[in-house]
């Protein structure tokens, strides 16, 4: 008997019992739909932190300090200011390959006029920021050497802050206060739409870092000059990066007197680095989404077999026909198994559709709430859920379809 | 056609062993009409299901147009199945939920035959029921379901047709239909054995085998009337 006649037999028989199918269906929608929802969203969310990264430029080594022995991301929580303008210029002047080198410090501010306020990113630095970090601007002009130089009470404000707290007015030349502090907003920063730590890149205000150092947080001192919190390294090509990178730690830890290995005050990572370093969190992320969503899978699969082996007894009588006008067990098992196969995958087809749909979902809503998480549905994450519930079908369907394809005739007629 | 050699079949009930069949011998020509009759557990029925590999026998040897059946595997009884023998069963087992020419069909889906729906419809033409070809068994009559599964039964041109209490179920008139629909059959050539208690269908037959507990005890030819050999002058 041919394949596509089994095909026809199992298909009718689906079709005989349309809520049990249906049922069956059901456990492997879900899981499917699950997997296929979760691994979309964690690589959605891989993609949006992946994209935050790399939006802030390229070619970038990432210095940020530390105090010494504080590991992991206790490091992160503890504010440690390890580097100063010397330590810049050193690293600008001495160190190939480099191209700027942008400082900065970063906090938590509010900002306000008159009339509104709301929460900015201070971030403290130098001209060289714009084009290291990309921050170009959409109005006015960005801080420069001369604002640096004469500690200006000015600020260049991102898009989202300029549009809370002007609105559709043009923000150049307006007066807002920072911490309580009057500053001038000499120029508007292009909308960049990212975010950081969960903080959308159109919230930075920026200003000339010794306005900062001097005049809104003074008195933090590192080796008898003002401290700075991060560097940013721009170099001439990705190639070089770890060259650079090793170059940096031996000035830096030469610079501030670090004799004991790891007990270094700051932090160096490339770009590539900090990517990799993203990835693997992201990815345990996936797959500890994916497995929760998988334990779904395998209730889903019981359930065939389940249904399977209450079939093969229900239809005892069926199988004793079959067998008495021809059917050799090749044809039973192959009509079970397929029965169990077509079960799992039209589950599986459906439960494709179905997380697809809510990722997107997810991805809709998510962009309301200013977040932005993408679906990310792949064609391997669609083909490895359309495997894996075949897979589950043929698996659970095995046994069952042997006990139906291994009855003996007469036993099976006379089955009440 | 068939020969029977000897054949026991012994059901094992737990610990005891019950017999079901003595030793058996019976032969069958190509072309004969036979009743199986006899009372309740004279083991008619394992005889008939031995006759159509249903069932295995204990011991003995079954020798089909010439064939060691005994010594086939599986695979080969089932392709002797769909293509030598038809079954009619008393409870017909047609399948439910499954229109009357998909059932005739099934023998030829499990063959591999081409022309699968119009070789079910001649054979529901045969049995007169082209009509109701797109009925479900549930729409059908007792009669009709019957006649359905005649028609299953001789879709595949087989040479042997077996019939387990075809009329067990029917009021008389739906039975003497289908007793005549088997006369018809015979007369076209194809070897019947029917296994039966009514001795006024077994009448109707060419010859008549009496089994108790497990033995052949009466084995004799009828002379009937209504199911007359084919005369060789007509064709």
């Amino acid at each position: 008997m041919k394949i596509i006649e089994s095909f026809f037999i199992a298909l009718r028989s689906l079709n005989a019992n349309k809520l049990r199918s249906s049922l069956t269906m059901l456990g492997v929608i879900i899981g499917v739909g699950s997997v296929i929802t979760l691994m979309s969203v964690g690589r959605g969310a891989e993609a949006s932190i992946t994209s935050s990264i790399t939006d802030m430029g390229t070619n970038l080594i990432y210095l940020s300090s530390k105090t010494p022995g504080v590991q992991g991301m206790m490091s992160m929580a503890s504010p440690a200011y390890s580097f100063t303008m010397s330590d810049v210029q050193a690293i600008a002047e001495r160190v190939p390959s480099v191209i700027a080198v942008a400082p900065t410090i970063e906090n938590y501010v509010e900002v306000s006029t008159a009339s509104d306020s709301t929460l900015g990113i201070v971030e403290a630095t130098t001209p060289e920021f714009e084009t290291a970090l990309n921050y170009p601007t959409a109005e006015g002009q960005f801080i420069t050497a001369k604002n640096v130089a004469a500690m200006d009470m000015v600020v260049v404000i991102g898009n989202k802050v300029a549009a809370t707290l002007f609105g559709t007015d043009s923000a150049v030349g307006k007066k807002i206060k920072v911490n309580g502090r009057q500053f001038s907003v000499i120029g508007v920063l292009e909308k960049k739409g990212g975010q950081m730590m969960g903080v959308s890149t159109d919230s930075v205000v920026i200003m000339p870092i010794t306005t900062y150092q001097s005049r809104l947080f003074p008195g933090r001192m590192v080796r008898g000059e003002d401290a700075i919190q991060q560097l940013t390294v721009q170099i001439s090509n990705t190639n070089v990066a770890d060259i650079v990178s090793a170059d940096i730690t031996t000035l830096l830890t030469q610079r501030h007197r670090i004799t004991v290995e790891g007990k270094e005050d700051f932090q160096i990572m490339t770009q590539e680095q900090m990517l990799s370093a993203v990835k693997q969190v992201t990815l345990i992320l996936t797959i500890l989404l994916g497995s929760i969503a998988g334990i779904s899978l395998i209730v889903g699969s019981i359930g065939i077999m389940n249904i399977m082996l209450v079939s093969v007894t229900e239809r005892t009588r069926e199988i004793g026909i079959r067998k008495a006008v021809g059917a050799k067990r090749k044809d039973i098992l192959l009509q079970f198994l397929l029965e169990a196969a077509m079960l799992s995958l039209s589950g599986g087809i459906i439960g494709i559709i179905g997380g697809w749909s809510v990722s997107w979902l997810i991805a809709i809503v998510s962009k309301a709430l200013g977040y932005s998480i993408p679906s990310a549905v792949s064609v391997g994450i669609v083909l490895l859920a359309i495997i894996v519930s075949v897979c589950i079908g043929l698996a659970s369907g095995v046994y069952p379809a042997m006990r139906a394809a291994r009855l003996n005739p007469i036993d099976a007629l006379h089955y009440e | 056609m068939i020969e029977l050699e000897k054949i026991s079949k012994i059901y094992q009930m737990g610990k005891i062993e019950v017999p079901a069949l003595k030793e058996v011998s019976l032969k069958v020509q190509a072309g004969e009409m036979v009743a199986l009759v006899g009372a309740s557990g004279s083991g008619k029925s394992t005889l008939m299901n031995i006759m159509g590999f249903l069932d295995q026998p204990t011991s003995g040897k079954y020798f089909l147009e010439g064939e060691d059946v005994s010594q086939l595997n599986d695979n080969r009884l089932a392709e002797m199945r769909n293509r030598k023998i038809g079954f009619v069963f008393q409870s017909y087992n047609l399948l439910p939920r499954t229109a009357a020419v998909a059932n005739v069909e099934l023998p030829l889906i499990y063959g591999g035959a081409s022309q699968k729906r119009k070789r079910a419809l001649e054979a529901l033409e045969r049995v007169g029921l082209k009509a109701r070809a797109n009925h479900k068994p549930s729409e059908l009559s007792g009669g009709e379901q019957q006649r359905v599964a005649i028609a299953r039964a001789l879709v595949n041109n087989p040479s042997l047709i077996l019939a387990d209490e075809p009329t067990g179920n029917l009021d008389t008139k739906a039975a003497n239909e289908i007793i005549q629909i088997f006369c018809q059959l015979n007369r076209d050539g194809i070897t019947i054995v029917m296994v039966t208690h009514e001795m006024d269908i077994a009448a109707q037959t060419k010859r008549i085998v009496r089994l108790l507990d497990g033995q052949i005890i009466e084995d004799k030819l009828t002379g009937a009337k209504t199911c007359e050999p084919p005369e060789p002058t007509r064709s």
